[in-house]
Order: C-alpha cells, then structure tokens, then sequence
C-alpha cells in the first residue's frame, strides 16, 4: 500500500487540467517511477496525486507538417527507443532513451515525466537541451510552448503553472535534419544507475564533410540543471572538423561548465569527465555525420 | 476522506479477473493478496531489484511500483501462468533447473518473466545483449552466469539452433 490521500484519474487533458484545478496539493503522476519511490521514501508521503497515466492520446511520435517531430510526453523510454521515426531521424534520443535505468524502468518511465522532475541527471534532458526541444503546456487558459532551456528553472524545478500539464515535447526540423549526435552516459554501473555525468552533442558538417557548421553540446550532471556549452559550441563552429578543432572545444567546455563535489564523484572528476566525453561524444558525432576523424 | 476504491477488470495469466481494489495498493499488493499470486515477490518494492517483475500487455513491469487501478484493462501474466495444464514445466523452467540457474529463487520469477519477453520476441541475442536485457534484475546467489545460460539455451533451442 501507498501512503496517499488519494488520487483522481484523469480521462482527458481537460479533465487533468480540472482535476488540478480542484485539487491544487496534488502532483500529477505520469509512470510513477518517480512519483512512487518517493512517496515510498517518505518525502511524499500522504500526498494526492492525478493520475495522467491512462491518457494514451499523449502516448507516441509523429511528425507535423512543418517536419517538427511531436513526442507525446507519456511515451515510455523503451517505446521511443523502438519509434521508426525516432530511429530514423533522432537515434540519439533513442540511444539516451535506452541508458535510463533498467528494462522495466524504460518501460513505465516516461520522457515528460523525465523532464518534469527536473532532476540535472535526467539521461534524456541533455539530448533534448541540445536539440533545442520545446516543451508544450496545456493549461486551464493556454497551451504555452517553451524552449526546454527556460523550462528548468533551478534544480528539481520546472517551470510548470498552477494546473498545467507536460503534454508534448517538439523537435524542430533544424535540430535534426544533416544533423549527426551521440550520447555518452558515464555512471558505476552499466544498469540501474543514475548518471555521473552525461554529455550530448549533435553537429552539422560542411556539405564537403570539412567543416563544423554548427556543434551543440549539452551536459547533464554537470551543473544544478540540464545546460548548454554554448562557448565552447561558438569556438567550434565554422572550424575544421579534425582532432585540434575537438581539442579546442573539450578545453572550453570548462567556460560553460558548473559541476560539483557530491558523495558520487568529486568536482574534479566531473571536470575531467566533462572534457573527455565532449571529445569521445564529438568524435563519434563527426564520424557520424560523414566526417573524417 | 475515507477509503477510496476502484472496480478494476483485468486478465491474470488468462483468467478474467474483477476486484474493487484499493486504490493504495501496488499491482503486486492486488496480486498477492486478492489473488495469491505469491510468486511475485516484494523485495527492494521502490523498481531496483526486480523481483516483483511481470508481463503486462507483453511487457515487462515491476509490480511494486505499478498501481493496481492501472490494471484495469490490462492482460497480466505472472510466473505462475507459465505451467502448462499439467502443472508441468515451461522449457525455459527446466532450463532454469539444469543449468542451476536457482539458488534460493528468490529472484527467478522476475528473472523468469523478464525472459519470456526476450524469448517470446523471437530474436536471437548475443551473450551481451542478453545481459543487458535481463539487467534489471538482482540476484544474490548466482553470479547471473547460469541464468544466462538457461536463457541462451532456451533461446538457442526454440530457434533451432540448440
């Protein structure tokens, strides 16, 4: 048994929107994986909850007109692993998707519940912060899009209003077309284990495979939220695509970075971790991409 | 507020099922104690060890951080359900036995759960790809080696290439 108050289960997005309006104690629970481990814990113990978990309208991927890829945000880790159209235009949010937790994990937990919580080392919040995702809000008056950068707020807070529900996350066309990523999760354990630090990069390529035309870079774990290496992105861009170039732009990562000292690993470590997945990550990005490495 | 109850009607290994469950309980909770099913085992109960695995719709789930209202609808399967009418052994089972994948089986319904998914997918895996697939599981006992080899085996058998 759980320790709660009670739980209404929502039958739409209006209603959830309603049920949270009605009740506005309660959290909303997508997957529960988080939800419920720390009602287990304790910390949320006695505490009302809505249930969106049966909304199946805001399961799964399509692509809108305009090329933008709509992930519904209840879409469980391991069926976006598995989408063809993931597969085919963003494998490394699949690949990020595939690092979460366990089997089991990745079936119930979800990519909005992933950013919700807000949590730095979130696998799949680093790759949508380097694909410029946008994070869609239905609320009781509007639906507000925001770009996944103003929506982390401050460690485990994002900006969700009162009776406001995740209910998709947009990929722009830009963010994956030519667009070649990899993520690398650095933790203890090969399963089950939250990331030491996390490092995403996605790049463009000159159309002769000799240049960067543009780099992304995002770490997770490597400040109190999700973040961007937009220095060391800069110093990259319109350079070659060759060892010194990814040389240049591992040294400034340590611009962009904020990492500290936890009982999981020491500052120091992250730091080294930062630069050294950044090159691994870039690498193999560029390899990716048709780039010679 | 009093006590809060939902009607859930759900399919356990194949037979239709109808509760009003409390709307507190975890799936093993509903699955234990209304239709004692104890081979779904509570150990870590916060998604960590695996012991409480199950298929739900064909998917593996742990039941412990799993509510029971979320059911409703749902066809679940449990270690229990994999005995044939007889009462006898599933190949993967026996496989289990021979190869000494069970030391104090704590573990191996979830591990046997877990397998069925890989097994039931019908893809061949590597070793590794195994290991990575049944990862979400603890066991104390057995070093996992044995319990990679009666899936391997089982595998390899209902491919044909055993």
């Amino acid at each position: 048994m759980y320790d709660m108050k009670a739980i209404y289960e929502a039958q739409s997005v209006p209603h959830a929107i309603q049920l949270l309006q009605e009740h506005p104690q309660a959290k909303v629970i997508a997957g529960g994986s988080d939800v419920l481990v720390q009602i287990r814990e304790g910390r949320l113990a006695g505490c009302e909850l809505v249930s969106i978990y049966g909304l199946d309208e805001l399961r799964g991927v399509t692509m809108e007109t305009d090329g933008t890829l709509r992930i519904g945000s209840l879409t469980s880790f391991s069926h976006l692993t598995r989408d063809p159209l993931i597969q085919q235009y963003l494998p490394v949010l699949g690949q990020a998707a595939d690092q979460v937790g366990s089997p089991q994990i990745r079936n119930i937990g979800t990519i909005g519940g992933n950013t919700c919580n807000g949590v730095t080392s979130a696998d799949t919040a680093s790759t949508l912060h380097a694909l410029d995702a946008v994070i869609e809000l239905t609320g009781p008056e509007e639906i507000r899009r925001l770009p996944i950068h103003d929506f982390y707020l401050k460690a485990g807070v994002v900006d969700l209003k009162p009776a406001e529900v995740q209910t998709g996350i947009l990929i722009p066309r830009e963010s994956y077309e030519n667009c070649h990523g990899e993520y690398i999760k650095y933790s203890m354990r090969n399963a089950l284990d939250i990331a030491t630090l996390g490092c995403s990069v996605n790049v463009v390529l000159s159309e002769d495979k000799e240049t960067y035309e543009r780099i992304r870079i995002a770490f997770g774990v490597a400040g109190p939220v999700p973040l961007r290496a937009t220095t060391a992105e800069e110093q990259g861009r319109g350079k070659p695509a060759n060892e010194e170039t990814v040389e240049a732009v591992a040294q400034w990562v340590l611009a962009d970075i904020n990492p500290r000292d936890s009982w999981r690993a020491s500052k120091g470590f992250r730091v080294h971790l930062a630069q050294e997945l950044t090159r691994r990550a870039l690498r193999k990005a560029t390899k990716r991409a048709g780039g010679a490495m | 507020m009093g006590k809060q109850y939902k009607l859930v009607k759900c399919t356990v290994n194949g037979v239709p099922r109808e509760t009003m469950v409390d709307v507190r309980a975890s799936l093993t909770d509903l699955l234990r104690d209304d239709y004692r099913l104890t081979g779904v085992k509570k150990g870590c109960e916060v998604g960590e060890c695996g012991a409480c695995n199950v298929l739900i719709d064909g998917e593996c789930f742990n039941s412990c951080i799993y509510l029971a209202i979320w059911a409703d609808g749902k066809h679940i399967r449990t270690v229990e359900g994999l005995q044939s009418p007889d009462g006898g052994l599933s190949d993967l089972q026996q496989a289990f036995i021979d190869e000494g994948a069970v030391q104090c089986g704590f573990c191996t319904p979830g591990v046997l759960m877990s397998a069925v998914e890989v097994l039931e997918s019908g893809k061949e895996y590597t070793r590794e790809e195994l290991r990575r697939e049944l990862s979400g599981h603890l066991c104390r006992c057995t070093g996992y080696e044995n319990i990679l080899n009666a899936v391997e085996k089982t595998m390899k058998k209902r491919l044909g290439k055993g």
